[in-house]
């Protein structure tokens, strides 16, 4: 029981930084329809930039309280991945709006592919490893569980973020246009919204989610590569489908249970195909339930 | 008058400088972290950084000029283009048919006598160079060509071919293609390792393993729709990727499988004994005949994924097909078995993609799970589309322009003498690869050859301009 206890909240965690980056995949589709391929690797950016400006800290400043490093990666982070989404959005997918279903689909496959060899030319092959930010864990009186503090940092984040944005989305202004766009488009527009401004902002709050999403890994794992966005990437989406797709609250228990099942199962039978699990339920979940646990059905008109 | 205008260039250029600021602006906001720094590691294997002011600044003035050049000329230009498009009738047309089947009889010309055309040109070169008429260097130097364009290119032609016929006829997005490649693949490695059968045998065997695991996939998602379809179709991609590293008793995993038996002319080795090809023709030892050989079976295979579909296309079933990708509901109303119908496109194309494989194993002698990554789907559907979904030329020109660009890029040598010794054209391969993708999705949302021929017509065939074709969403 301990042990089913320990490997549910390493899943959680794990869960936690899926969902985060679901959000993105899952938010953008809702709007406009449309499989944002490059998120996996804006969330691999933002790693990135929260890697550098760890590095930037440690060399110029020297010893930043974790806290305070912390927060000031996840900012920079946040501010300049949400700027390579608008300036992502604006290039690639703005012009081919209106235009076949495909279209987009493509150039974000091929942003994806730029994005990360873009990585890869400017800031080398290898791995980037950082040294330990958050160290320890408490152990559960009486029983042999441990929680790491980094484990906590995650799913306090994770949890402060998703609070913020559930306010974002269901109390202002911007959230309100940005559900009134997700029903109807045109509608919106006749009503004085402005629809390209809404969705642009739509990748940017994706972006700044998948950025901090990114810090966390960063920070758990302690090193980062260029090719690190896609699994991930790949996995939130599932995440995202597994919950419904357009769904918000779907994202993140998608999200949460993708990691629950990984853990799980490399926790109980093999590591090896740890993926392939992840995979195979979303599958199966999808032939059973095709529109997902939270999303709504399709309703086809003719 | 002369003032308006005057004034009106000078706001033109007034607006263009201020969006150059802008630009600049966010160029530096995105660069400032990923070029101004960079991170490498010491000794101990910590990371440290170095700045790299210049180069921000060099990005940050590139982006800024080529707005402004694009806000101030560009624009303005091509409005002009279009205003006087729209007061000239569209009156001369040319004859697109007579063109297509132009260029479509020169093109086969060119794909049977290329491996010849490249010998005789080498030939030819290296005879103005020395003055000697050399056939053998020629031959020899050809080597490169054939194999690395060549065969690399029409093994992506057959690919994209067959996977056309999923996405472009019967409108169903699979994003895991990939996947009946390395089934076929790897049915010839291991069958030929284990029991010894030939590449002739095999062939067929491989084809049909695919459309197998064609029909075992398709099944379980003939229910799902559009988005939900491809992203099931790279779960199942992925899972035999990974079911290939992990299965190492049968697959060797990551280490893949090496020293595969090439493929023979009708029982006739391509070996240098007496028995081989060149000794029984009497001709110098060479490894060129296998290349070439290997060129016009792979030529043969996808002139063989053509001919079919286009059969395909004027039978029964290729019209349910493309009557499924325009509307599934309407397909359903008028009695079509949407059920069969997909599982026949899933087939067809899987088995292709199994020839294709079995062909990659028999040109590589090795086959490894990195061969079948998500990318190469990404890149055989990003061909299929960026030609036109459905068309077969433009579907051969993209993979020509985009498979034989970024081969190119390995023969760029002379850049070395601009940007120094250090600089390695095939790191940006596939950056640019992926920015061309987005660039001429941009330029060309419909692809290269966007309108389609009818299949079926009243009196007379009509072309359809792009604007009306709908894509697939079933």
């Amino acid at each position: 029981m301990e042990y089913f206890i320990q490997q549910s909240i390493n899943g959680l965690t794990l869960g936690s930084i899926y969902g985060l980056i679901a959000i993105g995949y899952t938010m953008v589709y809702g709007i406009i329809g449309m499989i944002n391929f490059a998120h996996g690797d804006v969330f691999m950016l933002g790693a990135f930039m929260a890697m550098i400006v760890f590095l930037a800290l440690t060399t110029f400043i020297g010893g930043v309280p974790v806290v305070l490093a912390l927060l000031l990666m996840m900012l920079v982070a946040m501010l300049l991945t949400g700027l390579w989404s608008w300036t992502i959005e604006r290039l690639a997918y703005r012009p081919l709006r209106g235009s076949f279903r495909l279209a987009p689909l493509i150039t974000a496959i091929g942003m994806s592919i730029a994005l990360s060899n873009f990585v890869q030319v400017t800031q080398g092959p290898r791995n980037k490893p950082i040294p330990p930010l958050v160290n320890g864990g408490v152990t559960i009186y009486g029983t042999g569980i441990t929680i790491a503090y980094k484990q906590m940092v995650i799913v306090i984040v994770t949890a402060i973020l998703l609070a913020a944005f559930w306010y974002l989305v269901n109390r202002t202004t911007l959230g309100r246009a940005q559900r009134s766009c997700e029903q109807d488009r045109k509608m919106a527009a006749l009503l004085g919204i402005d629809v390209d401004k809404t969705i642009s902002m739509t990748f940017v709050m994706g972006a700044m989610l998948a950025a901090v999403a990114g810090t966390l890994y960063l920070m758990f794992y302690g090193v980062i590569s260029f090719t690190d966005g896609f699994t991930p990437g790949v996995k939130a989406f599932t995440a995202a489908v597994l919950g419904g797709i357009g769904s918000l609250p779907g994202a993140v228990v998608g999200g949460l249970l993708i990691g629950l099942i990984e853990a799980l199962w490399s926790a109980y039978f093999s590591i090896d195909y740890k993926d392939v699990a992840a995979f195979s339920i979303l599958a199966i979940v999808l032939i059973f339930l095709p529109s997902g646990i939270l999303g709504r059905p399709e309703v086809e008109k003719v | 008058m002369a003032d308006i205008q005057s004034s009106g260039q000078d706001s033109v250029y007034v607006k263009a400088a201020r969006e150059a600021v802008i630009t600049g602006i966010i160029a530096f906001g995105l660069f400032f972290l990923v070029i101004g720094f960079r991170t490498d590691q010491n000794i101990n294997n910590e990371l440290v950084l170095a700045q790299r002011w210049g180069l921000l600044a060099i990005f940050v003035a590139v982006a800024a000029i080529g707005r402004f050049i694009f806000a101030a000329f560009i624009t303005p230009s091509r409005e002009q283009a279009k205003l006087a498009k729209s007061k000239v009738p569209a009156a001369a047309k040319i004859d697109r048919r007579s063109l297509k089947a132009t260029v479509s009889r020169f093109g086969l010309a060119l794909l049977f006598t290329y491996p010849f055309v490249v010998i005789l040109i080498l030939a030819l070169i290296q005879f103005a160079v020395t003055g000697q008429w050399s056939f053998q260097s020629g031959v020899q130097g050809s080597l490169k060509y054939v194999d690395n364009f060549g065969i690399q290119i029409l093994i992506y032609v057959m690919l994209a071919w067959g996977l056309n016929i999923v996405v472009g006829l019967a409108g169903l997005l699979d994003l895991g293609y990939v996947a009946f490649y390395a089934v076929g693949a790897y049915s010839y490695a291991l069958l030929s390792a284990h029991f010894g059968l030939s590449f002739w045998l095999l062939l067929p065997m491989a084809g049909i393993f695919a459309a197998t695991w064609g029909i075992v996939l398709g099944f379980p998602v003939l229910r799902l729709r559009g988005d939900y379809l491809a992203i099931v179709t790279l779960a199942f991609g992925e899972i035999i990727r990974l079911v290939l590293i992990n299965w190492t008793v049968v697959t060797k995993g990551t280490f893949g499988i090496s020293g595969i038996a090439k493929a023979t002319l009708f029982g006739i080795p391509f070996t240098p004994g007496p028995t081989g090809f060149a000794a029984m023709f009497g001709l110098p030892n060479s490894g060129v005949y296998y290349k070439i050989f290997l060129y016009y079976l792979i030529l043969f295979l996808a002139l063989l994924t053509a001919w079919v579909t286009i059969r395909l296309r004027r039978m029964p079933i290729g019209r349910a097909w493309e009557a499924l990708r325009e509307d599934e509901i309407a397909c359903r109303s008028l009695g079509i078995n949407t059920t069969t119908t997909k599982l026949t496109a899933f087939a067809t194309g899987a088995m292709f993609g199994g020839f294709a494989g079995s062909f990659f194993a028999a040109r590589q002698g090795f086959v490894s799970p990195e061969s079948f990554v998500f990318l190469e789907s990404a890149i055989i559907l990003a061909i299929v589309v960026l030609g036109g979904m459905g068309s077969l030329i433009g579907i051969a020109i993209a993979a020509a322009v985009m498979i034989g660009g970024t081969e190119l890029l390995r023969e760029l040598e002379f850049l070395k003498l601009i940007f120094g010794n250090d600089f390695t054209p095939e790191l940006y391969r596939m950056l640019l690869f992926g920015l061309a993708m987005i660039v001429v999705m941009v330029w060309k949302p419909r692809g290269f050859v966007g309108n389609r021929e009818p299949s079926a017509f009243l009196h007379e065939r009509k072309m359809i301009s792009s604007e009306f074709t709908k894509e697939g969403h079933g």
